[in-house]
């Protein structure tokens, strides 16, 4: 399986999918896989502000606890309350169901960072 | 990094893996909560070669072990296992081991991956300063380890052996396989009944080929099925077993830690036994009123989970620390080993864990977690 080319992946192995003044951000396969299995999700309330780079939430599996970060500013408008309720789905759909969280984007500079779907997928085959 | 005899075995089973203690070992093959699983309700095999195999023989044997060992040697059966802990001179725990008595001037003992070097300089050092008629042999990289845990496992090996279901828990036999010796214990570190087994290196396809002949592993109601070292984390954390770097360091003295049974302060008592190496500070520690915290469980009802370092709390005061975590796949909530103030370890005191985000409301519970039917 390839990497879906419609959005960009972070360092931190998030994927920022633009549409509009608009993403949808969540985690690629890669790190899900390294998680294994996911045992619980927090996304920060709706409403909540932030700055490039910052954490706006937490995953945690049966191994380890990690944050999860936006590579843009901005603000989360709606929290994935499915994937919340069933952590599984990250496991299971982490590019489609596993969503995490839609941001209106405030300011996009740190998008720039990123890499497409070829970049990602030759360093982190899944 | 040191490979493992199996590496081969693991790559066909699609195995994910890490470094571990300067060896290459298999993490988990797919889900861990589902390897956990299949070890608690029917079979799992993991590789433990990592784990150090050293054998100490001679004349002196015993009594260089009786130093090094905070349980007694003296008493031991030929074919017994016993679990017992190594500690420093301050009574800080080097390493909690598995010695197996051959009999009374050969012995193995199995030692923590992680701990391998030290302990062998430290089993040198010691034999050296009370010049004890002993070899130590580090049989670690010509020989392979494998547990086969689970409910199912007696049954299945019973089809090869029969003698080997007879054996008591923390027994052993050595079985000829061919011209091979293959030494079996009934031990692990699971919670579930089982074997482990220690083999040549060379012996190892032809081992698994004939042991695994029956066990289709690759179909879903296989009764056994391999298991990673994400699995036996969770398994060994439910059923309460400490774990080196965890629970066990070398700055926790050795009564902090809750394994009496592994301790005998008097062992220098019978004509048979001797003083082990940080028995006196031990016993310091003991005769000032014991140590200032110890270990406990903890469980919670919430989703989130304490992790190794995280601090305990008493309202806004630091009264412990987290050693263990994970979300219990068998019980479905969390559940940790923590060192708290020995004033608060008592069963069903209320405490909080920081989790640097939050304060997640835990009891302190017995272990183990969780016990085979």
């Amino acid at each position: 399986m390839s990497y879906p080319n419609d959005r960009v992946y972070s360092q931190s192995h998030e994927w920022h999918k633009v549409e509009g003044d608009e993403l949808l951000l969540g985690l690629s396969k890669f790190a899900v896989d390294q998680l294994t299995d996911v045992t619980y999700v927090e996304v920060k309330p709706v409403g909540t502000a932030f700055k490039a780079g910052e954490s706006i939430g937490e995953v945690e599996s049966v191994k380890t606890t990690s944050d999860v970060y936006c590579a843009a500013a901005g603000e989360i408008v709606e929290v994935n309350s499915k994937v919340v309720d069933d952590p599984s789905l990250l496991n299971s759909d982490p590019h489609g169901e596993g969503w995490l969280a839609k941001i209106k984007i405030t300011d996009k500079a740190g998008l720039d960072k990123c890499v497409d779907a070829e970049t990602y997928g030759r360093d982190h085959a899944n | 990094m040191q490979e493992s005899p199996l590496k081969k075995f693991h790559q066909q089973h699609n195995a994910q893996f890490v470094e571990f203690a300067g060896w290459e070992m298999p993490i988990r093959y797919g889900s861990i909560v589902e390897e956990h699983r299949q070890v608690r309700e029917s079979g799992g095999l993991f590789d433990v070669s990592h784990m150090g195999r050293v054998k100490v023989s001679g004349r002196h044997a015993r009594r260089f072990l009786e130093v090094l060992c905070t349980r007694k040697i003296y008493d031991m059966q030929d074919g017994q296992c016993r679990y017992t802990l190594v500690c420093n001179e301050q009574g800080g725990v080097k390493d909690d081991v598995i010695v197996m008595r051959h009999d009374d001037d050969e012995y193995t003992v199995v030692v923590n991956a992680s701990n391998r070097e030290k302990l062998l300089a430290h089993f040198e050092q010691v034999r050296t300063a009370n010049d004890f008629a002993a070899k130590i042999d580090d049989q670690t990289a010509k020989t392979a380890m494998v547990a086969l845990q689970g409910p199912k496992v007696m049954e299945m090996i019973g089809k090869f052996s029969q003698e080997i279901p007879t054996l008591k828990r923390y027994r052993f036999t050595v079985k000829n396989l061919l011209i091979l010796k293959v030494v079996v214990s009934r031990t692990g570190y699971t919670g579930e009944d089982g074997v482990e087994v220690i083999l040549p290196t060379s012996a190892v396809d032809m081992a698994l080929k004939l042991l695994l002949k029956d066990v289709k592993m690759d179909q879903p109601d296989a009764a056994i099925k391999p298991a990673g070292l994400g699995a036996r984390d969770t398994l060994r954390l439910e059923a309460g077993m400490p774990l080196y770097g965890h629970e066990l360091g070398e700055e926790i003295d050795a009564l902090s830690t809750g394994l009496d049974f592994a301790i005998s302060l008097d062992k220098d008592q019978d004509e048979r036994g001797a003083a082990f190496v940080g028995q006196e500070a031990l016993k310091k520690i003991r005769d000032n009123g014991g140590p200032a915290r110890k270990l406990v469980g903890l469980t919670l009802d919430d989703k989130r989970t304490p992790r190794q370092g995280m601090v305990v709390r008493q309202g806004d005061r630091e009264i412990g620390i987290v050693t263990s975590g994970c979300m219990s796949p068998t019980l479905g909530h969390p559940i940790a080993m923590a060192y708290v103030d020995r004033d608060l370890t008592e069963i069903g005191t209320e405490l909080g864990v920081d989790t640097g985000r939050a304060t997640l409301a835990a009891k302190v519970a017995p272990m183990p977690f969780y016990k085979r039917g």
